[in-house]
């Protein structure tokens, strides 16, 4: 959790300002900023043309020469995604079920599961750990094949349900790595505390355990939804009735004409609606997301 | 709970007066399992089930549907004849090793030019990693647009710029389509490199660089000599993510290329798919899969032992 702080200097260091480092001799303040905008420029250019063009008209959208600044400014691509297949609110619907499913189920299996290892004794405990860490080494895109047959016995293949029992899997060796630090880091006294006053095990945990690991819950949170959210390829394989779509597998739907007739404005209306919410979480968030990114590459 | 009230509550001494007894260990190794069974219940399912089935489906002649039959290690031997597993695997470790330098020396120019406090220098950080929370679908499918030489405004401005002289087929070609996505994946995940290379960064003290300086090491040579090794283990680090990420390459490929032109942009995670869910030979697809895992494993093995005595 070191690197935790060393990739958030700006708001623990102490340390007085430095002497003028390397990099602002090497680099005045002006040219500084016009390089960092420059590329800033070329980060942003592909998403604000996409914001200036899915609010054309469906016509404008798709001319061709293309223009950047719309003509007209129109919500007519999102009025007429709202009618393509069975609505994108279906898919919208569809996805957070699916997002929140496994938000919700690997924060609950990873808590319950990080404290065990953390706090508990038993046969096996370190073989069970590094089994469930193990999920991590193996690709899930070369387990999908078996993964179908499974859910095919289970009576779960082209179900949300099992599309979401699938993402939690993918999610547990990392949820169960970063729960089991937290709890690991919360000094014993606290806990025999709570158990000297008569608590259970459960009202442990919930009571005094969880709130000292909360920014660990935001990061197994975070990123259960993010993958969850923008996960494809399993999606495309398990779910085949269209009304199941999630909305990366729906934006498929929306190019059948293979480089013939692709309403653009509407795919981009689509992609509009399947990134934004990325966007806003992670804006809103960022500090808990970045952490866990770099703390569990480091591992 | 009530229960576990009633029991420890009298004389407050609680349960450290049990703490050493043997009913008391064996309680707790019970809940300890208890409180796991859940998290080993979901690898048993969805990870240890499919693994073994992987391995006992790749020794059969497997369809979707209809009756499975014993083929032994015939699935591997068609890799042998199989022009297209070749080929497939070739250009996904072509595409690996173009992007990873790419990704390595792009994140780090980035990580250095942010990696201090200064104004602004939070605006440039988030941007610069906000396309990493897109997903690759839609990312492919937003580029897909973008560099449509019809309707794309990628395309429109490079004439505008005075770069090309008309618009490109970006995906006529294989050496174009390969260009293009490389072009989209660095600029979906260079954010991730350039962060991991920033918190590098961040972990060397000042001190040794301006030592290095001052005992007459240049710009270059401070670089070369003292930064560059000390981020050994970060630059070890994401060489590892970038091959595994690369190596796994499938929604890019066939959101924008489709695998073409001629199929001459499939990778191996797109071959199994169409192996298995296109031509419905789900045991081939296994024993292809068996092979990509092998590989993988072997590759983070090496991940976990450059790794080994961190943390």
């Amino acid at each position: 959790m070191a690197t935790a702080t060393a990739a958030d200097p700006g708001r623990r260091s102490l340390a007085p300002r430095r002497r003028q480092s390397e990099l602002r001799r090497a680099m005045p303040a002006v040219a500084w900023w016009a390089i960092c905008g420059l590329i800033a420029l070329m980060f942003l250019f592909p998403l604000a043309m996409l914001a200036l063009t899915v609010i054309k008209s469906p016509g404008e959208a798709a001319a061709s020469p293309p223009y950047y600044i719309p003509h007209h400014v129109s919500l007519e691509n999102f009025k007429e995604i709202g009618n393509t297949g069975s609505g994108i609110i279906q898919y919208v619907l569809n996805s957070a079920l699916v997002s929140l499913g496994t938000v919700v189920g690997s924060v609950i299996v990873a808590t319950l599961g990080g404290y065990g290892f953390a706090r508990y004794r038993f046969r096996g405990r370190t073989a069970l750990f590094v089994v469930a860490l193990m999920t991590m080494m193996v690709p899930f895109q070369a387990l999908l094949t078996p993964m179908y047959s499974v859910l095919v016995f289970l009576h779960l293949q082209n179900s949300l349900l099992g599309l979401t029992l699938v993402y939690i899997t993918f999610q547990m060796p990392f949820a169960l790595f970063v729960m089991r630090n937290a709890f690991a880091e919360v000094p014993q006294e606290i806990e025999d505390a709570a158990a000297m006053d008569g608590a259970s095990t459960l009202s442990t945990l919930m009571r005094v355990m969880v709130p000292v690991a909360k920014p660990a819950i935001a990061t197994v949170a975070l990123f259960a939804f993010f993958s969850a959210w923008n996960e494809f390829l399993a999606a495309l394989i398990f779910l085949s009735d269209q009304t199941n779509f999630t909305l990366p597998v729906f934006l498929t739907t929306l190019v059948t004409g293979h480089l013939g007739a692709i309403n653009w404005g509407v795919l981009e209306a689509g992609v509009v609606v399947t990134i934004v919410p990325c966007l806003i979480i992670f804006l809103l968030l960022q500090r808990y997301y970045v952490r866990g990114l770099v703390s569990g590459a480091v591992r | 709970m009530s229960a576990a009230a009633s029991t420890a509550a009298p004389g407050r001494t609680g349960p450290r007066r049990f703490a050493g007894s043997r009913a008391f260990r064996r309680r707790r190794a019970m809940v300890g399992l208890l409180l796991v069974s859940p998290a080993l219940a979901f690898v048993g399912v969805f990870f240890l089930a499919p693994f073994v089935l992987m391995i006992w489906m790749s020794l059969h002649k497997w369809p979707l549907l209809g009756h499975t039959s014993w083929a032994g290690l015939s699935n591997y031997a068609a890799m042998g004849n199989d022009p297209m597993f070749w080929r497939s695997l070739a250009f996904t470790v072509e595409y690996t090793l173009i992007i990873t330098p790419i990704l390595i020396v792009v994140g780090f120019g980035l990580a250095w030019l942010i990696r201090e406090r200064r104004r602004g220098v939070g605006f440039f950080r988030t941007v610069y990693f906000m396309p990493y929370v897109i997903g690759f679908a839609a990312a492919s499918y937003l580029w897909v647009w973008f560099l449509n030489p019809g309707v794309g405004l990628f395309d429109k401005t490079l004439q505008a710029l005075g770069l090309t002289s008309s618009p490109v087929q970006w995906f006529s070609s294989r050496t174009l389509a390969l260009f293009a996505v490389v072009l989209m994946i660095v600029w979906k995940v260079v954010g991730f490199t350039m962060l991991l290379f920033m918190s590098g960064l961040q972990g060397i003290p000042d001190d040794v660089q301006e030592a290095a300086q001052t005992d007459g090491a240049g710009r270059w040579a401070t670089l070369w000599r003292v930064t560059l090794p000390l981020l050994r283990r970060t630059i070890a680090l994401t060489v590892i993510l970038a091959i595994v990420g690369s190596m796994l390459a499938f929604d890019q490929f066939y959101i924008m290329t489709n695998g073409g032109p001629n199929n001459q942009t499939v990778t191996i995670v797109y071959w199994i798919y169409d192996s298995s869910f296109v031509n419905f030979q789900l045991g081939y697809g296994a024993a292809m899969s068996v092979v990509l895992t092998v590989i993988l494993v072997l590759i983070t093995s090496v991940q976990l032992y450059l790794l080994r005595d961190q943390t």
